[in-house]
């Protein structure tokens, strides 16, 4: 009942169900990609690939500037977005004096939201808060009910459709797809054996900084205030802000576009916000039926 | 690498990345840094976020460029221009650190009268030889200074360059270390600052722009950052890497920015220098203990027949009178003693007349040509894949296939080793398995995981990598196979009396073995490269402790100190914010003497103390009366700064104090080379061999002395600049590397995790060359040479820029990477394929970075119609060639005569005629 | 798996239909308002059990009441036959789910818990418990004993058949799928109607005419009511309801319109006096609703595969509220959160 107190609350600060943790809560952790510095050389996505040994993610040239992973999805828990565009990076053409040009790379990730609508959905307990306030699918309860799937905000979850590799479903089921979902686990085998994640530990360039939320925040801010000075066109933070709806991302960005432009949605909600409202609803809706049935049959009788 | 080795004496990065972080000014020329050294990278966004400009000068907007805080777009081989126009600038507007110019390079130093400059001779330099074909270099000399070669056998006819002078060519002939003549006023006419001034004098931003695609305002805002960014206060910093080398012209386009580093006062000083990317985890290791034909170990020359008779002339040709060659002799016996041990003695000279020697050009491409020709037997194949990453693939596959034995040692089966069965002539009909004579053996090797050993990576830093895992099955190590291999065929020769077989006799072959397989220690190797001293035993801890009396062993010269104290100095991994600089000198180990910045002398004035507070890195202390600094000082350490050597001084005595290039004869970083290169003592523009243009300059449209093969029927060349036929073949095609695969694609199109991020060969190209020839983003394309036409899939992309020439013409460019080949978990078709076999006459480096193409919508053609395909679009571009009636080229023409015929008055004989090209075709 | 060349067609309203595109990729990243045209959120992995499921839950739901409010009021033959249809409808449903799972022997796990986060997860307890009392009530009903305990598996089948029948609205509507989330405010009413309708008409079909009163009254009402619904609940979406016209979903939605209204009409026109008339309209209405599930179903996959619906959604909320998911230079830094 926490959990409806606390969405009915909508408290805009601790991640639902860190508090849970009482003296075992670590302090929270998370992500400030800054894609400013990003120069796409995709090794997060294969580090994340090597530690989490993912498979492959099919083949597929899609001529979307040299992004061919496409999106995040079961198999790819680190994405690098490219964009390229006729726009300057600096002011009106400091970026690239004879060409006005600039490639917009972005690596993607689970923003391991403070309200978490796949955590709030799933049925099963699977997805959890962990102690470092992340949001992590436990492999061994999941059972493929797909419903964190169409939850998530931003489209990060999916169901892995692949050859089982471990604990085989028994045969007479007739299944033999892994069918359970799998997203960043923000690396909580590393975090928890002190190690930064592997992506974070990739990245040649600091784009991906990993740390304690706080610190990243006014990191950020920072970051922010110079390229504003620098005049650097586009510059924003996206998901810095714990007012937003879904409370502030664990794993927030600068991006120098619109989110949009980078797949990612505007102003993302937490669908679970609007779930009292719902419950509500669905219990009038409920009450009309009974009674509606209810009066049906009994003017029958008297017709 | 010549160039640097010529311009500073070492042919070695002169810097290191981590350093690039002070730079005040990086320009990126060459290389596509962000992509193919991302870990080095951050040192450049380091740099940036400092405020310090990043310029990356590319024919395509490239991951690099969308880092640079300015990208100037230019046409593909036209970088001399560029940067002779960059040195232009400096000098017209007294824009050169004056007091670094006068003392610290050889600006001041009159060159020999008889010196004609290209810009007198339309584009030779005097002393060619049209008959031979090549460059006689006397006339290139210093005035007053007597014929003499150093770290190389000129006195015996044979000159050194290319890789035999990467290291430390030196000026010979110097008595006590200075030039006969100078003006230090800089002003004699014939003084190389003047002669630089003259021959750069027609690079004007104009030139430029018109010659590189690009305008003017940017080049000269390039120019401008650079000069601001440079001096006492500020330095530097350029990096490259084969955007450069890959020219018939690589190796002067590394001098020129060589030149320009000089008169920029930016050598040898934080935040500045050259920094050499390069490429494979160890390829300058395969330098340093080269895997080449015409050096050993530290840059010692393989003895040519011809100074096949003594050692003493072999010895006396090689030794400087003065800087570190002076010591030659001590480098060759060290070696020498650590090869055969009790067998080298004084007496029977070190072995010497049993040396294998070399007759001529023995490097890969001339070998391919040799296997075509049928004269090569057998052939071993170890970490590279010529089918795919050597230009004209093709020929090479040919060549192969004429072979009696192949081996390949790989991690994969590469497409060098199934070209066989699968490769595209076996597609087209050109070959048949069944009529391949070659007996081809494939042996797995063990990847770098599964051994020891170390890498020397592009900053000249050895690290030490320990195995993680036992190879499996067959798979073994290089040294595993090389060490075995010797061990058995030493033993089958144990009874031979063959006078030929005495030299494998000799050879110390003793490495103890561990584990199952009976691996040899590493590190038994790595001792032996570092050295010791015979009778005590002790690891040596420099090379300045190498004698020439037999008392040393050193594999490496250079490496010597790389196991000093008995450790092994390149296992080193202390971080560098454990240490107290970011120079890190407990990382792992550099070459020389553990120097992360060579020449650092340079740091500091004159005087010896640093130009400025900012900029200080090594200095002269008095208290001590010795060098000191951040770094290792790259200069005896108590030699004072105003050290004025004695007229009977040799070898490094003979360097005064404020001479901080202590490899090179006279102690100074060389603006002119009077030796050690093969095509001229200064860059000049040259078109590339295939281009659409003619040279501006000059009547000699390329490199005169560039290689090429003429009679070779595999190597067929477009024709170009205006000749007629040349417009079957209108564009300029640049190949080059993606992050997300390596070189010819072995290692990564095999790795599921590296294939699906980039999974297609593709040809990147401009929208409005998509509309010109009907090219759909997503679609296909078929790109065509002489050679060879490939397919690729199409991107359609603002960062390839048309080329706005001066005549109005737009000329299009198309970028192609060059990773894919038929095996894998991705095929595809291999650039490479288009490619031709022209190349820098200095080091035999293939001219992939541009030649010229067609290109039109679909798919290529499949099976025996492919080869018809590309010989019908060459016999289209000859037949035009041939209804306009060529004369043929006039040699030693010194003026320019316009020709209708369009013959592009080449002089070089070896320069193919249009009758050879005809035939080849 | 994806298609093996994504068409960049839909960028920028260049026409869809070609896979490779003459612009240049440079001009398409410039114009581009989402990426590259890819969903922003995923479609559900769900396949054709749970559209299927929601038919028979919503059936087993409103049947229990309808099986209880007929025997309260005395229509033996239609509480017992409600009660069986009910059952069979309980006893469908969790195999639809269960088959629907990627892992289905752990089915189970849904139980691990009890989560009023998760509409599933409590969907899961009421569909244990109404089909545990429906079952219940229906064996102990063919046996003919516990008379006490069948009246109470009854009623408590029949007040958790409700919820049942329109759980599943919150199901969907709590996701970030655009067309469902914006049509939270029907979704529970409309599948509440669908329910009944299809109760109405199942019971309608297996039930004497002479004992269907009720039955056919219910679907009727319930095929009105739910028509007047979605009409509300478009207007309500207004740009995302398009999908409600398009492609499968618009199909679909005609379909469930038209089988729904002209089996609703025949029942009400003939089917007392028809035995056939009755168990045609039945079974028109019941199609009509399984494709209504259907559409809605498919209208979620349909908003959630075109991109423009979130972002022009979200915009336009953006436009009208501001957002805090961005922060632009000179908004005013947010405050540290609570507690960390
Ligand atoms: N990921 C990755 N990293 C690698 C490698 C790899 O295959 N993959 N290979 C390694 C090896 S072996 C090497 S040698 C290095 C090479 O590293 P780089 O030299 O950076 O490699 P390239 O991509 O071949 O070429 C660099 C750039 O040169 C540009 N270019 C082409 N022609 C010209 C020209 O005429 N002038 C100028 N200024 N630029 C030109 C190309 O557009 C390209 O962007 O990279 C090493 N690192
Ligand atoms: N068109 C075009 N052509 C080019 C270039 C270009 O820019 N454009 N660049 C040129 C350059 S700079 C380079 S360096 C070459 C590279 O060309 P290659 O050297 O021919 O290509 P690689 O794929 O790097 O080949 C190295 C092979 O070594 C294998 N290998 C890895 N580790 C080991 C080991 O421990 N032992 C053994 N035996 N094998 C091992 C790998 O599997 C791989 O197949 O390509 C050149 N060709
Ligand atoms: S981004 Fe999506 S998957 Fe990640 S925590 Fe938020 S809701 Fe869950
Ligand atoms: S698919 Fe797995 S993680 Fe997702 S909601 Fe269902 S049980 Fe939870
Ligand atoms: S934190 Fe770990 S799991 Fe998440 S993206 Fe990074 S590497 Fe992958
Ligand atoms: S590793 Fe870092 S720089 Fe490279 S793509 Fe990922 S975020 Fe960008
Ligand atoms: S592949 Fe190795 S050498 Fe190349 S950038 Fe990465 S870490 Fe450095
Ligand atoms: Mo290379």
């Amino acid at each position: 009942m926490n959990l409806l107190q606390d969405l009915l609350e909508q408290p805009t600060g601790d991640p639902d169900g860190w508090d849970a943790y009482g003296d075992e809560q670590q302090e929270r952790v998370g992500f400030f990609t800054d894609t400013s510095v990003c120069i796409g050389c995709k090794a997060c996505e294969v580090a994340c690939k090597e530690w989490n040994l993912i498979p492959e993610d099919g083949r597929v040239w899609t001529g979307e500037s040299y992004d061919h992973t496409s999106q995040l999805d079961a198999n790819t828990w680190r994405h690098v977005a490219f964009v390229e565009q006729r726009k300057p990076l600096i002011g009106d053409g400091n970026g690239d004096g004879s060409t006005g040009l600039r490639w917009l790379m972005e690596s993607d990730v689970c923003k391991h939201c403070t309200h978490a609508a796949c955590l709030d959905v799933c049925p099963t307990g699977s997805l959890f808060r962990t102690e470092f306030g992340t949001v992590v699918v436990q492999q061994d309860i999941c059972n493929g009910c797909g419903y964190c799937v169409p939850a998530c905000p931003f489209g990060v979850l999916d169901k892995r459709h692949l050859e089982a590799t471990t604990d085989p479903p028994p045969a007479f089921l007739g299944r033999k797809e892994d069918g359970r979902v799998w997203k960043c686990t923000l690396c909580y085998d590393r975090l928890k054996g002190g190690h930064e994640p592997a992506c974070a530990k990739a990245c040649p360039t600091k784009s991906i900084q990993f740390g304690p939320l706080e610190e990243l925040r006014e990191r950020a801010d920072a970051r922010l205030a110079k390229l504003e000075a620098e005049n650097w066109n586009g510059a924003q933070l996206y998901g810095r802000d714990p007012d937003d709806g879904v409370g502030g991302f664990g794993a927030f960005f600068l991006l120098l576009d619109e989110p949009e432009v980078y797949g990612l949605p505007p102003d993302p909600v937490v669908t679970t916000r609007d779930l009292p409202e719902m419950w509500t609803n669905m219990l009038a809706a409920a009450g009309t039926l009974l009674a509606g049935v209810a009066a049906l049959t009994f003017l029958g009788r008297r017709g | 690498m010549p160039s640097l080795g010529t311009s500073f004496g070492r042919g070695g990065a002169t810097t290191f990345q981590q350093d690039l972080q002070n730079a005040d000014c990086i320009v990126i020329m060459g290389s596509n840094m962000a992509e193919n050294h991302p870990v080095g990278f951050q040192w450049v966004m380091e740099a940036r976020e400092r405020g310090a400009k990043v310029i990356h000068v590319d024919p395509r907007f490239t991951r690099t460029s969308a880092m640079a805080t300015k990208h100037v777009g230019i046409r593909a081989g036209s970088d001399i221009a560029f940067l002779g126009g960059i040195a232009n600038y400096i000098l017209e507007h007294d824009l050169y650190f004056r007091e670094y110019v006068e003392k610290y390079t050889n600006a001041p130093v009159i060159i020999d009268e008889r010196f004609v400059d290209t810009e007198d001779a339309d584009g030779l330099f005097s002393g060619w030889d049209p008959e031979a074909g090549r460059y006689d270099i006397e006339s290139w000399r210093y005035e007053g200074m007597e014929v003499h070669g150093a770290a190389g056998q000129r006195g015996e006819g044979f000159e050194p360059s290319g890789e035999q002078s990467g290291h430390g060519a030196a000026g010979g002939g110097l008595h006590h270390g200075e030039p006969p003549a100078e003006d230090p006023e800089l002003e004699h006419p014939r003084c190389v600052f003047q002669i630089l001034k003259r021959h750069f004098r027609r690079y004007t931003p104009e030139f430029v722009a018109e010659t590189c695609a690009c305008s003017v305002e940017d080049f000269v805002e390039v120019c401008e950052t650079l000069a601001a960014n440079s001096g006492r206060e500020r330095t530097s910093a350029f990096c490259y890497a084969v955007g450069w080398t890959q020219h018939t012209t690589g190796v002067q386009t590394i001098r020129s920015a060589a030149i320009v580093q000089q008169l920029l006062g930016n050598i040898g000083r934080p935040g500045g220098g050259i920094m050499a990317l390069r490429g494979h985890a160890s390829i300058q290791g395969s330098t340093d203990i080269p895997t080449l034909f015409n050096i050993l170990p530290g840059y010692l020359p393989m003895p040519h027949t011809l100074s096949y008779h003594k050692l003493k002339n072999f010895i006396d040709s090689n030794t400087s009178p003065t800087g570190w060659w002076g010591e030659f002799k001590s480098y060759w016996v060290s070696l020498m003693k650590a090869y055969f041990g009790e067998h080298a003695t004084e007496e029977n000279d070190w072995l010497f007349e049993e040396l294998p020697r070399i007759d001529s050009d023995n490097s890969a491409y001339f070998t391919v040509q040799q296997m075509l020709a049928g004269n090569v037997k057998g052939y071993i194949i170890a970490g590279e894949n010529p089918a795919v990453g050597h230009a004209n693939g093709k020929a090479h596959r040919l060549g192969l296939a004429k072979l009696d034995w192949l081996v390949v040692r790989d991690v994969v089966e590469i497409e060098s080793a199934s070209f066989w069965y699968d490769g595209p002539e076996v597609e087209s009909g050109e070959l048949k398995p069944e009529e391949i004579p070659t007996e081809i053996f494939f042996m797995p090797a063990a990847a770098h995981t599964e051994k020891d050993g170390s890498f020397t990576n592009t900053q000249r830093l050895l690290q030490w990598h320990w195995q993680a895992v036992e190879p499996k099955e067959d798979c073994r190590s290089e040294l595993w196979f090389y060490f075995h291999l010797g061990r058995l065929i030493k033993q089958r020769l144990e009874d031979s009396e063959e006078e030929r077989d005495k030299l494998i006799k000799a050879l110390r072959w003793e490495y103890p073995t561990h584990s199952g397989i009976r691996e040899p220690d590493a590190e038994a190797v790595l001792q032996e490269i570092n050295g010791w001293e015979i009778e005590s035993g002790k690891f040596l801890t420099g090379y300045p402790e190498l004698k020439d009396d037999g008392s040393t062993v050193c594999g490496c010269w250079i490496y010597c100190g790389c196991f000093k104290d008995g450790i092994n100095q390149t296992a080193r991994k202390k971080p560098h914010w454990e240490q107290d600089s970011y120079v890190a000198p407990e990382w792992a180990w550099a070459w020389p003497a553990n120097r992360r910045i060579i020449y650092n002398r340079a740091s500091a004035d004159p005087d010896g103390k640093p130009w400025s507070e900012r900029k200080r890195y090594v200095w002269w202390d008095e208290s001590d009366g010795s060098w000191t600094g951040l770094d290792v000082p790259d200069f005896k350490e108590d030699k004072e700064p105003h050290y004025v050597p004695p007229d009977d001084a040799e070898a490094e005595e003979a360097i005064a104090g404020g001479h901080p290039f202590i490899m090179q004869a006279d102690g100074r970083a060389w603006l002119y080379v009077p030796q050690g290169l093969e095509d001229g003592p200064l860059p000049t523009h040259y078109e590339p061999h295939e281009s659409p243009f003619d040279n501006p300059l000059y009547a000699q449209r390329a490199n005169p002395r560039r290689q090429q093969n003429k009679d070779l029927a595999e190597d067929p060349y477009n024709p170009v600049a205006d000749e007629p036929g040349s417009d079957v073949y209108p564009y300029v095609v640049t190949t080059y590397r993606l992050t997300e695969h390596h070189t010819a694609g072995g290692m990564t199109r095999s790795v599921p995790y590296l294939a699906e991020l980039q999974p297609a060969m593709f040809c990147e190209v401009h929208p409005d060359l998509a509309r010109e020839v009907g090219l759909e983003h997503g679609g296909w394309a078929t790109i065509y040479t002489s050679r060879s036409a490939i397919e690729a899939r199409v991107m359609v992309t603002d960062r390839v820029r048309p080329l706005q020439m001066k005549d109005g013409r737009t000329v299009h460019q198309v970028g192609l990477p060059y990773h894919w080949g038929k095996r894998g978990l991705i095929t595809g078709d291999s650039a490479n394929d288009l490619a031709h076999m022209a190349l820098d006459p200095n080091v035999h480096i293939q001219e992939v970075k541009a030649f010229t193409c067609g290109i039109r919508p679909g798919r290529r053609p499949r099976g025996p119609e492919l080869p018809k395909f590309v010989a019908e679009l060459r016999e289209q571009a000859r037949s035009r060639l041939e209804a306009s009636a060529v004369e043929p080229p006039t040699p030693g023409r010194t003026s320019r005569t316009p020709s209708a015929s369009g013959g592009r008055g080449e002089q070089d004989p070896r320069v193919e005629s249009e009758e050879a090209r005809k035939t080849s075709s | 798996m994806r298609e093996e060349l994504h068409p960049l067609s839909d960028l920028n309203g260049k026409p869809p239909g070609t896979t490779s595109w003459s612009g240049s990729i440079t001009e398409a990243g410039t114009e581009m308002r989402s990426y590259y045209g890819r969903p922003i959120v995923k479609e559900p992995t769900w396949t054709w059990e749970i559209p299927t499921y929601f038919f028979t839950g919503g059936v087993a739901g409103a049947s229990a009441v309808l099986s209880s409010a007929a025997r309260v009021s005395g229509n033996e033959t239609l509480a017992r036959r409600a009660l069986y249809i009910g059952t069979v409808a309980d006893l469908v449903s969790p195999a639809l789910l269960i088959s629907d799972l990627g892992r289905p022997e752990r089915f189970h796990h849904m139980l691990r818990v009890v989560k009023v986060t998760s509409p599933m997860n409590l969907g899961s307890w009421i569909l244990l418990v109404n089909g545990g009392a429906t079952t219940t009530a229906a064996m102990l009903q063919l046996l003919g004993k516990w008379k006490p305990v069948r009246i109470a598996a009854s009623i408590v089948a029949a007040l958790a058949g409700p919820p049942l029948a329109t759980y599943t609205g919150v199901l969907l509507a709590d996701t970030a799928i655009p067309v469902w989330h914006e049509g939270r405010h029907e979704l529970p009413w409309i599948f509440g109607a669908s329910a009944a309708a299809s109760a109405g008409a199942a019971a309608s079909i297996f039930v004497p005419p002479r004992d269907a009163g009720p039955a056919r009254r219910v679907a009727v009402a319930g095929v009105l009511a739910e028509g007047a619904l979605m009409q509300a609940m478009e207007l309500r979406l207004g740009k995302v309801g398009e999908v409600y016209h398009e492609g499968e979903a618009g199909k679909l939605s005609w379909a469930a319109k038209g089988l729904s209204l002209a089996g609703a009409a025949l029942l009400a026109k003939r089917g007392r006096k028809s035995r056939a008339s009755a168990v045609l309209g039945g079974a028109l209405v019941c199609a009509g609703e399984v494709c209504l599930r259907w559409s809605v179903f498919k209208a979620g996959f349909q908003s959630a595969r075109d991109p423009k619906y979130v972002v022009e959604s979200q915009r336009g909320r953006v436009e009208q509220d501001g957002t805090k998911a961005t922060t632009k230079p000179g908004d005013s830094p947010a405050p540290p959160s609570r507690g960390a």
